[in-house]
């Protein structure tokens, strides 16, 4: 038997932190891993048998985005043994509002008091046993960024577990609100145990007016009206109505606790104070802008130009050496000339001509997580939404979309933070167009072969067209599919915290390792397969020149399409296709098809193929067109619907020829 | 006088959260309730979202939304409390 650990709290309560910890970053698919929340789930270490779970974080239990919808259907039905609620000690108020909640579903749990570090910097003083008493759950002081207390925390979470220890304080309530929740409570009681809901939990949300809970109660009309009439009674009597009655008891049941157990000399911590001076600067009223473009400019720069760059040439160096040495070891050693060609031609060009962007891609990521840790997001998030509003999106699209630049698949999964399914779906349209880490292969050996002079230029060039082309889509979606009002926009902004090398270290790691698994993979069977098709022809027998392969009459069938764009060639054609498995796969497949049986390099031999417009032509197609199958799947799983992931090819592929067209039209007439 | 007239720098009190549906339950929810304090720290750049401190922690939202909910204005409390976290 497994015990499960479910980690819950609000976001930048440290989740990921404590989770990392617990865990040493190892995470897979288990129980809880369903497709429709971004749920991790992980085995703690140095305990069998035990798995803990990081919950997307979320405010409150009512139903506001898709993740705490689902958040909250996890919770109450696939029951994790003991809840971990994670607390920002620093902001008690509004982290305890989550906690409340979490009491009423007769989960055993415990409540970890993160960042009490800084707690003590801040000269706060908590009463932890008191809290402890008053709420009759354990309460643990950790330091999850310097990993402190978390030995302690697991030891008492599992305690808790066994012992199936549950908060039995649950009246945080006084005079109306109190006579409403236990008329409520004894005339629900059946209806609740039935559907398998705890009691106390869905008398609240009857009195909130949860029309999930309620609906799922399946209650009849007599209880209906005596429930509507306990309900105007209280609303009669507090002057207030339901909704806003219960945030204000449970808020007044915090306040009480805090004046008994906290002492503070100021309101705000040393950290909140620190964000604000840096907010002088980074959100002022007129530099806000000029720095956000001027943070994406350096970061850019740093990643193609300056630090990716160069250690991806010396990698590539590398790596051609290897070749080299593994076609004079086998030419040595009497292998047969259709194995070295498979082997040198095929595998290994190939899978090189994609690894050796794994160094930019490193950094990339790096840069996006710090960007990320330090709270910076968020900010952009303000900064920016009355643009993005103009697109008929919202400041928090920023996050998914800048998140898009390194991978479109969590950037996807990312949109659950969003509050509606419009701007999910528009979302979902437009972060394609965020040029992803993967394609960066694809510029790196164009921009190499064609424009070396100005490889920073094409760079900026290609990612703002891809920008560009996302927003003329988005003010075309937005006088015709989704019309009707701007949502609403109200974003939590959490101080700034220097983030955690660890974290941003994990987190590279794991799309690094994301990378070489794919290049071992996915691109592996597809050089594989590529290699096969280039050098048979139809009945078997391997060919001379790969004019007369398989592949070159399948690639000359589809080549048309691509003819007004300026790369009306198999081989074009051919890695477009092979592109859709995974974007790096466009060079692999280049590189097998062009430097199969001669001795010129890639770049050399992409001379022969393109001009430099077509070349630009079709690194403007790459950028735009479908996206790969991975990312097609996240958002067939995301909205639930083969035929919007369809949608999507479509209206990409057409932008992209579209695109790609005018351009190649217009320039090849200078 | 609502949220969104409050000037920049001044606290408030919260007198009553309006507007509706699951805008008003997250509001509520993020501790925007009657009596709260509230002070607008500043203005996004193109003119809107503003930006406000509640309860130790920031917040931002629409000037759409801050209409919607109303505040009486802390006229003794602004000028001092505004000093101290400037210092």
């Amino acid at each position: 038997m497994t015990i499960h650990i479910g980690l819950i709290g609000n976001p930048s309560a440290g989740l990921t932190t404590l989770f990392n910890q617990m865990t040493g970053g190892l995470q897979h698919n288990g129980y809880f891993s369903t497709s429709k929340v971004a749920t991790k789930e992980g085995p703690v270490k140095g305990h069998k048998g035990v798995n803990v779970i990081e919950f997307p974080g979320t405010y409150s239990l009512s139903a506001y985005t898709l993740d705490d919808i689902t958040t909250r259907d996890i919770l109450l039905h696939k029951r994790p043994d003991v809840l971990i609620n994670i607390l920002d000690a620093t902001n008690l108020e509004r982290n305890l509002y989550l906690t409340l909640q979490l009491m009423e579903l007769e989960i055993p749990m415990v409540l970890a008091f993160n960042m009490m570090d800084e707690v003590r910097k801040n000269n706060i003083h908590i009463d932890l046993p008191a809290i402890s008493e008053i709420l009759t759950v354990p309460v643990i002081p950790i330091s999850a960024s310097k990993n402190r207390g978390i030995h302690d925390l697991i030891h008492i979470a599992l305690e808790t577990a066994k012992k199936k220890l549950l908060p039995h304080k649950l009246d945080f309530c006084s005079g109306h609100v109190h006579t409403a929740i236990h008329a409520i409570l004894h005339l629900i009681e059946e209806d609740a145990r039935k559907e398998g809901l705890p009691v106390r939990f869905a008398a609240t949300k009857v009195v909130e007016g949860d029309q999930g809970i309620i609906d799922h109660l399946k209650l009849h009309t007599p209880e209906m009206n005596i429930i509507d009439h306990i309900i105007k009674d209280m609303e009669h009597h507090l002057g207030t109505d339901r909704e806003a009655a219960m945030a204000d008891m449970r808020y007044e049941f915090i306040q009480d606790l805090r004046e008994k157990t906290v002492q503070a000399q100021s309101t705000e911590t040393l950290e909140h104070k620190r964000s604000v001076k840096i907010d002088r600067i980074l959100t002022h009223r007129i530099f806000a802008i000029p720095i956000f473009l001027a943070i994406m400019f350096l970061v850019f720069i740093l990643t193609f130009q300056v630090i990716g760059a160069w250690l991806s040439d010396w990698l590539a160096l590398g790596i051609d050496w290897f070749i080299g040495e593994v076609g004079t070891y086998m030419a040595v050693n009497g292998s047969s000339p259709a194995l070295q060609a498979l082997v040198v031609d095929g595998v290994l060009t190939g899978i090189g001509s994609v690894l050796s962007f794994l160094p930019i891609i490193a950094v990339l990521f790096f840069f996006l997580s710090i960007l990320e840790d330090s709270g910076y997001i968020p900010r952009v998030a303000f900064v920016m939404d009355k643009l993005l509003r103009k697109l008929g999106l919202s400041g928090r699209s920023i996050v998914p979309m800048l998140i898009g630049f390194g991978c479109s698949v969590p950037a996807v999964m990312a949109t659950r933070s969003l509050p509606s399914k419009r701007d999910r779906q528009l979302t979902m349209a437009l972060i394609p167009f965020m040029s992803c880490s993967a394609k960066l292969p694809i510029y790196g050996i164009f921009t190499a072969a064609f424009f070396n002079e100005h490889e920073g230029l094409i760079m900026m060039a290609i990612y703002l067209t891809g920008i560009l082309v996302a927003i003329v889509c988005a003010l075309i979606f937005k006088v015709t599919i989704y019309r009707g009002d701007p949502v609403p926009f109200v974003m939590v902004i959490p101080s700034y915290r220097v983030p955690a090398m660890k974290s941003v270290g994990l987190r590279m790691w794991e799309n690094v390792k994301g990378f070489i698994k794919k290049a071992f993979t996915v691109i592996l069977i597809a050089t594989i397969i590529i290699w096969f098709l280039q050098s048979f022809d139809f009945g078997l027998n391997m060919v001379d020149s790969s004019e007369d392969s398989i592949l070159a009459t399948l690639g000359r069938a589809a080549a048309p399409i691509f003819a007004p764009l300026g790369f009306g060639e198999w081989r074009a054609a051919t890695a477009l296709i092979t592109g859709l498995t995974a974007k790096e796969a466009v060079v692999s497949t280049m590189a097998v098809l062009t430097t199969a049986g001669s001795t010129g390099s890639l770049t050399g031999m992409l001379g022969e193929i393109f001009t430099p417009i077509s070349a630009f032509s079709f690194m403007l197609f790459c950028l735009l067109y479908m996206p790969c199958v991975a990312t097609l799947a996240a958002i067939r799983r995301e909205l639930g619907g083969m035929h919007y992931a369809l949608l999507v090819v479509l209206f990409q592929t057409t932008v992209a020829w579209i695109v790609s067209f005018l351009f190649y039209q217009i320039f090849s007439q200078f | 006088m609502t949220l969104a007239h409050l000037p920049i720098g001044h606290w408030a009190r919260i007198k009553r959260v309006g507007g509706q549906g699951a805008i008003r339950r997250r509001l509520l929810d993020l501790g925007l309730t009657p009596g709260t304090q509230v002070r607008v720290e500043k203005v996004a750049p193109l003119g809107d979202p503003i930006l406000i401190s509640l309860r130790g922690f920031q917040l931002t939202l629409r000037k759409e939304e801050a209409r919607h909910i109303l505040v009486e204005p802390l006229e003794n409390s602004a000028a001092e409390k505004n000093d101290k976290s400037k210092d």
